[in-house]
């Protein structure tokens, strides 16, 4: 009983290891505050850590103050007289008092300072960027537009953010259903996408890479799996990427694509969502106008394998209990003509 | 018994009636009408200590769930009701329900030197309206009617629109029950500290546990309305059909969260306080001296109880709202290490000029100085606006609070357990 016991624990613990070393989120830093990857995350990491060592050091001291103390003072527990009071030491004592407290204020003062300066570097006045960006959050996935003035101009996508990198990217946060809060701590703080109030961020991405973001806000069922990915890339990646998307979705050639497109116009699919260049409209759901381009899908929850997407067609619920998908009840033949038809969607 | 016996009849008589108005009444009706401060005061201990085990069995059941990723034992639904009923009966049904109405209830008019508390009836009714109220919560639970919007069940999630049924009405009727609890005794408290005290127990001779009863008696009059009327207008909303919280509508959702945390902020220091006014008291019986600085900890408690009316916002950084509001916030915040920071500096004055003496007990208060100093260190880097909204809503702040709570609530409870039950149990 003590073996299998010792066994499982160990087997978690190894499940446990592995999941830290090779889960793909995790692979170097893509989701961690303490690797920054643009000006403000690494000023919030600098006052981060300034904080974090004074506070050791008090922390330090401190205890090392009680120790001490304690063992100084230790008295044979059978021994319960008062102690004379002792008027001097206490006079010492309300010294210490005074000067700790003076001391205290004056680091106080310092971390406000300094809080406060980081914070107005952090929080630059939105609106003077070049590129917008609005980001809506719902119930579990991230709508992304890319607002132009020319509606042809105008790049929808889901869970997947991409910004050039060395310049000023504003975005501007709304939600379609409850509180989100839009997170990808690599690059800068969180902020909450609230119902019935329209907030902004900016921020500057240095450090090209994919970086994984989270709604950080508790937001029902799924919140968990209610991921997006920041995308990177040098300008001219940035132009083409547009480019790319700017078009509508390519006429299938394949016969097995072209059944594909029938399936998704003949089925539930069209009900929530859109297929530039098809009578496909709905914004309920992603724009599924480049599906293929995307390395993830369902909210950045599965990698956009033939396999994982067949699964969350036919059962969404099964890997996102309790999602707005509903479940799809295809033949194998036409699941695999849908499949082949999301593919062309590059 | 032998004494009586040489009473003259008279006397017998007085003092037959005042046993009757006085003591505890004998057989079932009379448990259930017994308004003895002592007795209430117990209740509410072995109630919440029974929430607090019951919360306990849902955290070691989530802390399963999340030993390894994507595990299966229980579902989003399941989660979402465990986390939920955790965070609300560790915080409505054990922390302020033990830590303030519990030990304030059994020692406050033990200390004042009074008979009983000032309106025994409302002390009686407060145990058992949050008798109610915590039992509607955990019913709720096992009739898979558990709330599962979060502790603070910020609307619109909580509203009528994305959580349909019963759950979160069942919560929102728990905090209303809850908190009408905790003002009643708040009340008693307050009357019973200004009123009751023995003759010559002037205000600046009183023990300073009683300053922080004072104290946090006032500060819950103050607070506890917030977090009513916003678990009112929540019930109203998804019952009634008003719109407070409906943006569509004209209603505003941060309304919600600055009613809960202007609540929410007080708690903290309603739930830390009496923590605090534990090691004060347990500190002079087991340093053999008197406490060092009684009007520096007295000025540094009242100010706490200010100054936790003034930093709710630091709950709301990441929403967004204008710098120069949020710089004070953060001022306010950091300015609460003052007095706190004081009562351990005094603290450690106290052990520096006595002589300790290292009894159980006192493991528990050492346990406090070091998992309470983490909690607090903690917040001070949570008072800073760029920090906090990096670590905000993370495992960061889930960290700190329990650092907080458990350091500052659970350890001097088990201090103040240990210490007073000798009294509990009739010793002497």
């Amino acid at each position: 009983m003590t073996d299998l016991l010792f066994a499982d624990a160990t087997r978690m613990l190894a499940g446990w290891w592995a999941a830290l070393a090779f889960d793909s989120r995790l692979e170097h830093g893509r989701h961690a505050i303490l690797h920054p990857a643009g000006p403000e995350a690494g000023r919030i990491e600098w006052l981060y850590w300034l904080i974090f060592w004074i506070s050791l050091a008090v922390f330090v001291f401190m205890m090392g103050g009680y120790t001490i103390t304690a063992r100084r003072n230790l008295s044979r527990v059978s021994d319960r007289t008062m102690v004379i009071e002792d008027e001097p030491g206490d006079k010492r004592s309300a010294w210490f008092v005074g000067i700790a407290v003076g001391i205290t204020t004056a680091i106080l003062f310092l971390v406000l300072a300094l809080s406060v300066s980081a914070g107005r570097k952090v929080q630059d006045v939105p609106g003077n960027g070049p590129i917008a960006i609005q980001v809506t959050g719902h119930q579990w996935w991230w709508e992304v537009n890319y607002p132009n003035s020319e509606p042809d101009l105008r790049v929808t996508t889901a869970n997947e953010i991409h910004v050039p990198v060395h310049e000023r990217v504003n975005l501007i946060l709304q939600s379609g259903d409850v509180i989100h809060s839009f997170w990808a701590p690599n690059i800068t703080g969180k902020r909450d996408l609230i119902p019935g109030y329209s907030s902004s961020i900016s921020f500057q991405v240095d450090t090209p890479g994919v970086y994984h973001g989270q709604c950080a806000e508790f937001c029902g069922l799924q919140h968990a799996h209610m991921g997006f990915s920041i995308v990177a890339e040098s300008r001219e990646d940035f132009d083409a990427w547009q480019r790319d998307q700017l078009l509508a979705a390519a006429e299938p050639t394949d016969p097995q694509a072209v059944r594909g497109k029938q399936v998704f116009l003949t089925h539930p699919c069209v009900m929530c969502h859109t297929i530039r260049g098809t009578d496909a409209g709905s914004n309920m759901g992603p724009d599924l106008t480049h599906i293929a381009s995307r390395p993830r899908i369902a909210a950045d929850t599965l990698p956009n394998t033939p396999g994982a997407l067949g699964g969350w067609i036919l059962d969404p619920q099964a890997a996102k209990p309790g999602n707005h998908m509903a479940p799809n009840s295809l033949t194998g033949d036409e699941l695999q003509a849908l499949l082949s038809y999301l593919q062309t969607l590059k | 018994m032998q004494a009586e016996t040489t009473l003259s009849p008279d006397q017998q008589e007085l003092d037959r009636q005042l046993r009757r108005v006085w003591g505890h009444p004998k057989g079932l009706l009379g448990w259930f009408s017994n308004v003895h401060h002592t007795a209430i005061g117990l209740r509410f201990m072995v109630t919440s200590f029974i929430f607090f085990l019951l919360g306990g069995v849902l955290a070691a059941i989530m802390r399963t769930q999340l030993a390894r990723p994507e595990s299966h034992l229980l579902g989003p639904d399941k989660y979402n009701q465990f986390f939920t009923i955790h965070g609300s009966t560790m915080i409505f049904l054990f922390a302020v329900p033990m830590m303030f109405q519990g030990f304030g209830v059994y020692l406050v008019p033990l200390i004042c030197g009074t008979r009983n508390i000032a309106f025994p009836r409302l002390n009686a009714f407060s145990y058992y309206i949050y008798l109610g109220g915590g039992l509607l919560l955990w019913i709720g639970l096992f009739l898979n009617t558990g709330a599962d919007v979060g502790w603070f069940a910020y609307v619109p999630l909580s509203g009528p629109q994305f959580t349909p049924g019963k759950r979160a009405d069942f919560w929102a009727q728990m905090i209303t029950f809850t908190e009408v609890s905790a003002l009643g005794v708040a009340i008693c408290i307050a009357t019973t500290i200004l009123r009751h005290r023995a003759p010559g127990m002037t205000l600046n001779r009183m023990p300073i546990i009683l300053w922080e009863k004072l104290v946090i008696s006032f500060a819950v009059i103050f607070a506890m309305p917030a977090v009513m009327v916003v678990s009112s207008m929540l019930l109203l909303d998804r019952l009634v059909g008003t719109q407070f919280f409906n943006p569509a509508e004209g209603g505003d959702v941060l309304l919600y969260q600055h009613l809960f945390w202007f609540f929410g902020h007080p708690e903290v220091y309603i739930i830390f306080l009496p923590g605090a006014a534990i090691i004060s008291t347990l500190l002079p019986a087991y340093t053999r001296r008197h406490i060092f600085g009684y009007t520096p900890i007295v000025v540094s408690v009242i100010a706490t109880g200010f100054l936790g009316f003034s930093v709710w916002v630091h709950h709301m950084f990441a929403t967004g709202l204008p710098q120069l509001g949020e710089s004070f916030f953060t001022a306010a915040t950091l300015m609460i290490v003052i007095p706190t920071g004081t009562q351990f500096f005094c603290w450690l004055a106290t052990l520096w000029n006595g002589k300790l003496l290292f009894e159980l007990p006192m493991l528990w208060v050492f346990g406090f100085f070091f998992v309470f100093l983490i909690g607090g260190l903690s917040g001070v880097m949570l008072a800073s606006v760029p920090v906090d909204v990096q670590v905000h809503d993370t495992y960061f702040v889930v960290a700190h609070f329990h650092y907080v709570l458990i350091g500052g609530a659970l350890f001097p409870m088990f201090a103040g357990i240990y210490h007073w039950f000798p009294k509990i149990r009739g010793a002497f």
